[in-house]
């Protein structure tokens, strides 16, 4: 079977816009999950805790930011390396059936998890359908 | 809805295809370093938790193996991006030296597991002094 190694993908810039850090930014894996009343955005950003994490919500785009500590492994020499290290960023454009006012956002283990409330009218809602 | 722009679309539907044709992931990715006397190695492990993680030692191997939970679906819920890997896993290394199996050391913190892997004392360089003649 195929060794499948995934290495972390380089967060995106607008165009012509660089880095203005040496360090390497991340796109944070990330899954998305659709509640009823809510939308879940559970992203890895291992390395980051409540001090480091950053969520900004500007014009409908929300941000998320993580600052990871260079390793404290200053006497040692590398030997093997198979990932890279650096901060995380990516963006989401949010539609108006978030209730932008309501996000709530936890890190736990290096998880990054927002609570994305709908606002109630964009909540499903089941219509009973009446014998004539 | 949530939404991303053109180019992440087209590389995370390449890792999907691939995902598709069964390839094995390798998972986690592993850092090693040393020094003369002790070998630490890190690992990415976002959302383990210690009960999660199996560590064993022998000689100069280590092996590490888990599972990754994911969350379960209710009704009238799905995903609309689904990038973080979930289900068993496992890596076995060969580490730069015979380590003393009793004395490594793990801790898992934000996701980072940081294993600490002292030198068997018979394997550790001896210096040799030159007497003169």
């Amino acid at each position: 079977m195929e060794q499948n190694v995934i290495q972390k993908r380089e967060a995106q810039t607008p165009q012509g816009v660089e880095w203005a850090s040496a360090r390497k930014v991340f796109m944070p894996r990330t899954d998305i999950c659709d509640k009823a009343d809510e939308i879940i955005v559970m992203a890895d950003m291992p390395g980051v805790d409540e001090a480091s994490a950053d969520v900004t919500l500007e014009n409908g785009v929300l941000t998320i930011n993580g600052k990871v500590k260079e390793c404290a492994c200053k006497d040692h020499v590398m030997h093997s390396q198979e990932y890279e290290i650096g901060d995380y960023q990516r963006a989401f454009t949010l539609s108006d059936e978030v209730d932008q006012n309501g996000i709530q956002a936890v890190v736990k283990n290096g998880v990054l998890t927002l609570r994305l409330p709908k606002v109630p009218r964009a909540r499903a809602r089941k219509i009973t359908v009446k014998a004539e | 809805m949530l939404t991303l722009d053109p180019v992440q679309e087209l590389e995370l539907l390449e890792e999907e295809m691939t995902d598709l044709l069964g390839g094995v992931h390798v998972y986690p990715l592993v850092n090693v370093w040393s020094n003369e006397t002790e070998a630490v190695l890190t690992a990415e492990l976002p959302g383990a938790e210690a009960k999660d993680l199996e560590i064993s030692v022998m000689g100069d191997a280590l092996a590490l193996c888990g599972t990754r939970q994911s969350q379960e679906l209710k009704e009238n819920e799905q995903y609309h991006r689904r990038e973080r890997l979930a289900g068993k896993f496992a890596r076995s290394l060969v580490l730069p030296f015979k380590v003393n199996a009793d004395k490594v050391a793990a801790k898992l913190q934000h996701g980072i597991l940081t294993v600490t892997l002292p030198r068997a004392e018979e394997d550790k360089p001896r210096k040799i002094s030159l007497k003169p003649e």
